[in-house]
């Protein structure tokens, strides 16, 4: 059985972020990642990054993805990175066990664990939501970005949020036209700066419109959109069809922390965290000792807030473990600095509000 | 469908790789999934589900969701959305829940 | 309005923009962010110290127009793609005005493109007179187009195929 100090699970910008700061504090560190290469969604964010100097603001994220794993490179005595491999269970004895390739199982024991699994996409219910055709906006952006890939040649979006307007932003960028952009909400969700990005290109907001029904045969030839009232309820009458071969459903990410859930930490469930996520304290510990988070498997956020979080569970774990540097309160309240700084917009009240009802004061390990 | 001219990247594609896809010669790039290679070749459907038989295509691109689901060199449940395309590849659609060996 | 469309209305946008009298004294920087969000590359980026955000990331960018010198460094910089530089120094009918435009084809020097309005709207046919696109701009190339002073507050994108 192979065994390590600090297993970070996922190599996107809260692993990569934690696995830097444990081994700057002195830990020895696995990350383990189970898509071939490192950087999680960082790799198809062509976009420049919002936030301050600290979490690299004004580059893009691809870039990002670059930076950080030269940095890991400084620290490649102390962190190991085993990319397609995936966890598949933690379990009571603290052992992991993992799968490399899809082919070899194999057992992990480390002291601690800070799981930064990351999130997944919703979706959407209307009928014929299933066609091909049909895609989340960040498959789009995977196959487009990383693959190069068109996925069609006439989008609908659905959902203005950041990911739903930066998408369609890129979808231009990749010489796709976009037909619209819906949200059901009666104001965009997303930045303004970005809904602007792509009102100034002639592209529609459609606020208080829904999908009514996606119609194709073998995949999605036509979507049937309509305006919804204050309490999101199709109003009869307004209904439009729109000619498009993709739809991209953007309507949200929710917390991907099945491995926690399963290993017995307490999860709660908060909207607005965008779904379950586990009890935890101040240092990102969880209900279950030595198991730590980070990142948007705590809660949704925007990948700047994931980093800080990740070198945040990075600097406790490795505490924890007994590599407690000297300035160890500095560091901490320096990201907690950062936290609160990227949480102090109106974005970041919703989101302080949802950390509120899952950060005890006291450990509660079970 | 390719991207040939990008403002921001630059696509450095690997060499060409011949596989097949129910029969049907096509190819694709070194380093690229086997969902994204079939959808350069204009292959959206890329399944079936179980009781209804309705078309299926991959949705979340990142393995997560088990919508692109296909038999590949005789396995089935193959996750073709995170899993390499490789040289003489043979894509199946999968009909039904697929059969270990 | 604005925040159902992402167009912001014209008494936003005029706001943002200084005084005629200093535009036309030299190229200035004007930053259309209208809205509290976390970020703060615009301050980092400016070496004049003509963009505060200031203490809480979140505050909307107070340009001093006095202190830019129209550098256009900015506009390269921020992540939202809000910021646009207008220079009406160059004579009294037209308007110097540059904007962020990270798509393909690149138009060059000399080029008649089709300037529009924030909506995306065809306004008029313009001169494109530079195209500032250094390794430092990290892919956000800066064109800059003449345009009769009339439509000063008005354009905001380009289109480079024929109209």
């Amino acid at each position: 059985m192979k065994t390590t100090e600090l297993l970070v699970i996922g190599g996107g910008p809260a692993g990569l972020c934690a696995a830097l700061s444990a081994a700057e504090s002195g830990a020895s560190v696995t990350v383990v990642e189970r898509n071939n290469r490192l950087g999680g969604q960082l790799i198809k964010q062509t976009h420049m990054f919002f936030g301050s100097r600290e979490q690299y603001a004004s580059t893009r994220g691809i870039d990002i993805a670059k930076i950080l794993e030269a940095e890991l490179i400084k620290y490649s005595r102390q962190i190991e990175v085993l990319t397609d491999t995936a966890v598949l269970g933690l379990y009571e004895d603290g052992v992991v066990n993992a799968l490399y390739k899809e082919e070899d199982y194999f057992k992990i024991k480390p002291k601690a664990i800070v799981a930064a699994t990351g999130a997944y996409e919703k979706s959407l219910a209307f009928p014929n939501n299933d066609l091909p055709g049909i895609y989340g906006a960040g498959a789009v952006q995977t196959l487009m970005n990383v693959y190069g890939v068109k996925p069609g040649n006439n989008v609908l979006m659905v959902g203005a949020g950041n990911i739903g307007l930066i998408v369609s932003y890129q979808l231009m960028q990749a010489g796709v036209r976009v037909a619209a952009i819906l949200d059901a909400a009666p104001k965009i969700g997303g930045y303004l700066v970005h809904a602007s990005k792509i009102a100034r290109m002639g592209v529609p907001i459609l606020c208080s419109h829904t999908v009514k029904e996606a119609i194709g045969k073998d995949c999605l030839e036509k979507a049937v959109i309509c305006m919804v009232d204050e309490r999101f309820s199709p109003i009869p009458g307004t209904e439009k069809e729109l000619e498009v071969d993709v739809m991209c459903i953007s309507v949200g990410l929710t917390p991907l922390c099945e491995l926690l859930a399963m290993r017995g930490c307490e999860m709660k469930y908060v909207p607005q965290l965008s779904g379950s996520v586990p009890v935890r304290n101040e240092r990102y510990e969880t209900t279950i000792e030595n198991l730590f988070v980070a990142g948007d498997a705590s809660g949704i956020e925007e990948a700047s807030s994931a980093m800080v979080e990740g070198r945040l569970a990075g600097l406790c774990a490795a505490a924890k473990m007994g590599y407690k540097p000297a300035d160890f309160d500095e560091r901490f309240k320096g990201y907690a600095a950062q936290l609160k700084a990227l949480r102090s917009g109106p974005v970041g009240e919703h989101i302080l509000r949802g950390i509120e009802q899952i950060v005890s004061k006291e450990d509660r390990h079970v | 469908m390719r991207i040939e001219e990008h403002p921001i990247l630059d696509f450095k594609r690997g060499k060409i790789l011949n596989f097949t896809f129910n029969g049907e010669k096509l190819t694709g790039y070194e380093g690229e999934s086997i969902a994204a290679a079939l959808h350069a070749a204009g292959v959206k459907v890329l399944g079936e589900s179980l009781n209804l038989h309705r078309p299926r295509g991959f949705y979340c691109a990142i393995g997560n969701c088990s919508s692109c689901l296909m038999v590949v060199n005789g396995v089935p449940n193959v996750k073709t959305c995170v899993t390499e395309l490789k040289e003489g590849m043979v894509v199946q659609t999968q009909r039904g829940k697929g059969v270990l060996k | 309005m604005f925040e159902q469309t992402g167009i912001p209305e014209r008494d936003m946008i005029i706001e943002k923009f200084p005084p005629v009298e200093r535009i036309d004294r030299g190229p200035v920087a004007i930053v259309e962010c209208y809205k509290r969000i976390p970020c703060n590359p615009c301050e980092t980026a400016c070496r004049f110290n003509a963009i505060r955000v200031g203490e809480d990331i979140n505050n909307i960018p107070v340009t001093d127009h006095e202190a830019c010198t129209g550098c256009k460094v900015c506009i390269s910089k921020c992540p939202g793609l809000a910021i646009m530089a207008v220079d009406g120094s160059k004579s009294k009918e037209t308007v110097e005005i540059s904007l962020p435009y990270e798509f393909l084809p690149l138009p060059q020097k000399g080029d008649q493109v089709s300037a529009l309005d924030r909506a995306g709207n065809f306004v008029a046919r313009v001169r494109v007179v530079s195209v500032l696109n250094p390794k430092s701009f990290d892919r956000t190339p800066v064109i800059t187009i003449e345009a009769d002073r009339k439509h000063m507050y008005d354009i905001r994108n380009i289109r480079t195929e024929e109209h």
